[in-house]
């Protein structure tokens, strides 16, 4: 039975809460009151046909990137943020589907009104608007079931950060990897969301015992990853084996901050964090340096 | 599309993905799971209806929301516990539910989150006086170990299972196994467990135990000695000697202070074992399976040949199990051998009182678990202070609406009886750990000063509007209202 679109405000009066079948969004705008209303609206209407645009296509969604490309506008932007990974690495259109749609709703809202901040929050995969002189702070937790955070990140609009993204094998999404989390700051939301994905399932120890995987088909027959083997579970690993997998990830995750798919990353494994970001640019990286434990952020943003 | 599915595999048509979920998994949503062939909504959160009395039935939310004032009356009380609330994924709040709640006009404020366990185990209770096994041994899961054999208590052998090693510290294979059947006994199911050198056993939640393939119906009604003291009143003048069989402490009537209180006469009987003061043996037989907690399956194996200078030919004996499961009755021939007859009338009632006076057997399971750092943070920001807050009784620690006793010293260290929550409570994660409820309530100000997530508190009437989401369950008679907390340590 299909079930409706739900768009409600949730009980704080100011954020809006848009879910139909699996995107869940948290919508938030600061401004103008008769704006935020407007954006909000705005919103609406632009959510609720995107999950019929998204299986219309969705063959094409999960196939490995080729020469059949999308149509519909989400689509073209998931497309488009996963084609610059396909040359050396599986990865369908999919693996942006969440940083596509957060995008696809915070378009819709600065379209139809001047906010000075807002984001739209798609379980952890975040398209965010900043007007001149506001900035946002992201908490990060590196464990989605237990919320301790392990640090913040300051976005001022001055920043080309405009998405957040975080993927992990205890995610709700497959993973190829053992990072328990790797969160990527991005000039969209969609890049990020890829760019999460691919650094997430670069953090691996190939063959190592402590390491469950199943093929992705025997759990979702009708995975994009096909029988790809994906990670159900991680055993406690050895300090040295932790570090190991961190390297591949951050020497991976540097190469895209080099080639400027990515300005920051953020891995985490069984509680050691490493981060990586564009370092021949001037000016503060809005990480906080490895492994230190910043302030509690103002909870102006959170996500897992 | 003409592929080809296996028949467990079903097609959810709740939104337009239209997932294939295999048996026992979810779809993308994570909302929707293939339930023994059929498509569920997984995501329920339990309401704790509070029942005025034994019997009050259950409501279906629907037929009360016309007549939902936002409050809540004194009949219509409800309680949001953490089963099904989810954990902070995605996460947009700090704890799943935050709620607020008015009672007896104080504004209360109760924290759900259902937490992930890695420090937890079950106590097993289990009645009975057979011997399941030497203390610290093994005890194995499919062939994995999954806990010990701890120190006995009256009447009941104890089985510690599960913690943070055997869920972590060992193979994949032993936390596999160990997260299983911890699942599985907290959740009310059958277990079966093998001690090492000792009996195989099956148990369940609130179950009699069985033992090597015998159900165990009673607990003893006493030690040996305990039983001649309670018995020997009925006994005196019906039979001339009694022999309470127990494998901590075996009785005998002509001995015992309480034989000799009412002029019982000496028989003559000399008994097998270490004897500990007049009447009492220690150590008859080997702990077993048998008569009264040993290994006796012949009950004149323990007796030496009785004195001929004493005993006297048609001497009459009864031997008896402390659970009165176990008796036969003897009569001395003329060279003062024990001959066994039938029970005469007037002593199956006494065998019978014992039967009567023990209770049902039953194994009963405790989760035990600590509630660590992370999850106090979905809280709280100040962690400690939550703990400090539930220690000086000012929060109340409920699991899914049932009282959790929180061990005194340091941390959040909880028991509760899964028996008094609501069924199928518990969850599990593959790291491995147990997913369990676990709620805090506490009053709105003292939420503020401990540095709740204020911005995250919603109204009752709120959280209950979400009703596609819910089971209502009446709350157990036993169980004290989780919202109106008792003065006492841990709020139990």
């Amino acid at each position: 039975m299909r079930e409706p679109a739900l768009i409600q405000m949730l009980a704080d009066g100011r954020r809006l809460h848009l879910h139909d079948g699996p995107i869940d969004l948290i919508v938030h705008a600061d401004g103008d009151t008769a704006f935020v209303d407007r954006a909000y609206r705005a919103a609406a209407v632009r959510f609720v046909t995107i999950l019929h645009e998204l299986c219309g296509e969705l063959p094409v969604l999960r196939a490995r990137v080729g020469h059949e490309k999308p149509h519909g506008a989400v689509a073209r932007s998931m497309f488009a943020a996963v084609t610059p990974y396909c040359p050396d690495r599986f990865i369908t259109p999919m693996a942006a589907v969440a940083g596509a749609v957060a995008e696809a709703v915070l378009a819709a809202m600065t379209q139809a009104a001047e906010l000075e901040r807002a984001y739209v929050n798609n379980g952890g995969d975040i398209a965010i608007h900043l007007a001149p002189g506001r900035s946002y702070t992201v908490g990060m937790v590196e464990r989605p079931e237990a919320v301790s955070l392990f640090g913040s990140v300051e976005i001022p609009a001055e920043s080309a950060v405009r998405g957040i993204a975080t993927s992990g094998w205890r995610g709700r999404s497959f993973s190829l990897g053992i990072a328990d989390a790797v969160t990527i700051l991005a000039k969209t939301a969609a890049e990020a969301d890829a760019a999460a994905t691919m650094v997430a399932n670069e953090v691996d120890l190939a063959g190592h015992p402590a390491i469950r995987r199943v093929p992705a088909c025997e759990i979702a027959p009708d995975s994009d990853l096909g029988d790809l083997p994906v990670t159900r579970a991680v055993g406690l690993l050895s300090p040295h084996d932790i570090a190991r997998a961190l390297d591949d990830g951050s020497r991976y995750a540097e190469s895209l901050c080099a080639g400027r798919r990515i300005h920051s990353a953020a891995l985490c494994l069984q509680g050691d964090v490493r981060t990586v970001t564009i370092t021949d640019r001037p000016g503060r990286s809005p990480l906080p340096p490895s492994n230190t434990l910043p302030q509690f952020p103002s909870r102006s943003l959170w996500h897992a | 599309m003409a592929e080809v599915f296996p028949s467990d595999t079903i097609r959810c048509d709740a939104c337009p993905v239209l997932c294939y979920i295999k048996r026992g998994h979810t779809g993308a949503c994570d909302r929707y799971a293939n339930l023994e062939g059929q498509l569920v909504r997984v995501d329920p959160h339990v309401l704790l209806d509070r029942a005025k009395s034994q019997g009050t039935p259950l409501v279906p939310f629907l037929e009360r929301e016309g007549a939902w004032d936002g409050q809540l009356g004194k009949d219509r009380e409800t309680f949001v516990t953490a089963i099904g609330a989810g954990t902070t994924y995605p996460d947009y709040k700090p704890a799943p539910f935050i709620v607020s709640s008015e009672v007896d006009g104080v504004d209360l404020v109760t924290v759900v989150t259902e937490g992930i366990f890695s420090y937890c185990g079950v106590k097993l209770k289990i009645d009975t006086d057979r011997h399941l096994g030497p203390e610290r041994n093994l005890v194995r899961a499919q062939g994995e170990p999954v806990g010990h054999v701890s120190t006995a208590e009256y009447g009941s052998q104890m089985l510690s299972l599960g913690g943070v090693h055997h869920l972590t510290g060992g193979t994949k294979s032993e936390g596999r196994v160990t997260c299983e059947t911890l699942l599985d006994l907290c959740n009310g199911k059958e277990v079966a467990l093998v001690i090492d050198n000792g009996a195989s056993i099956t148990v369940a939640a609130n179950q009699p135990p069985t033992v090597n393939g015998q159900r165990e119906e009673r607990m003893r009604v006493g030690c040996g000695s305990a039983a001649i003291g309670m018995f020997a009143k009925q006994w005196s003048g019906k039979v001339d000697d009694v022999v309470v069989v127990d494998d901590h402490i075996t009785g005998v009537l002509s001995e015992h202070q309480a034989g000799k209180m009412l002029g019982v006469r000496e028989t003559g009987i000399a008994i097998r074992g270490r004897r500990s003061t007049p009447g009492r043996y220690f150590q008859v037989a080997q702990p077993g399976t048998g008569w009264g907690g040993t290994s006796i399956t012949d009950p004149l194996s323990i007796l030496k040949p009785f004195k001929p200078n004493i005993a006297w030919p048609h001497l009459r004996l009864l031997m008896v199990s402390t659970t009165g499961e176990h008796y036969a009755y003897y009569e001395l021939d003329d060279s003062l051998r024990p001959v066994e007859k039938g029970l005469p009338a007037a002593l199956q009632e006494s065998v019978a009182r014992i039967r009567e006076n023990c209770e049902p057997a039953l194994t009963t399971v405790l989760f035990m678990a600590g509630a660590g750092g992370s999850l106090r943070a979905g809280v709280t920001e100040n962690p400690v202070k939550l703990t400090h807050s539930v220690k000086q009784s000012l929060t109340r620690v409920t699991c899914g609406g049932a009282p959790a006793y929180v061990w005194p010293g340091g941390g959040i260290t909880l028991m509760v009886d899964v028996a008094r929550m609501p069924e199928n409570a518990f969850g599990y994660v593959p790291t491995p750990a147990l997913v369990a409820p676990i709620e805090f309530t506490l009053k709105k100000s003292d939420y503020a000063s401990l540095g709740g997530h204020m911005n995250f508190v919603r109204p009752l009437e709120e959280v209950l509007r979400e009703k596609d989401r819910q089971r209502q369950f009446t709350s157990l008679p036993d169980n004290p209202w989780p919202l109106k907390p008792t003065p006492g340590r841990g709020g139990a």
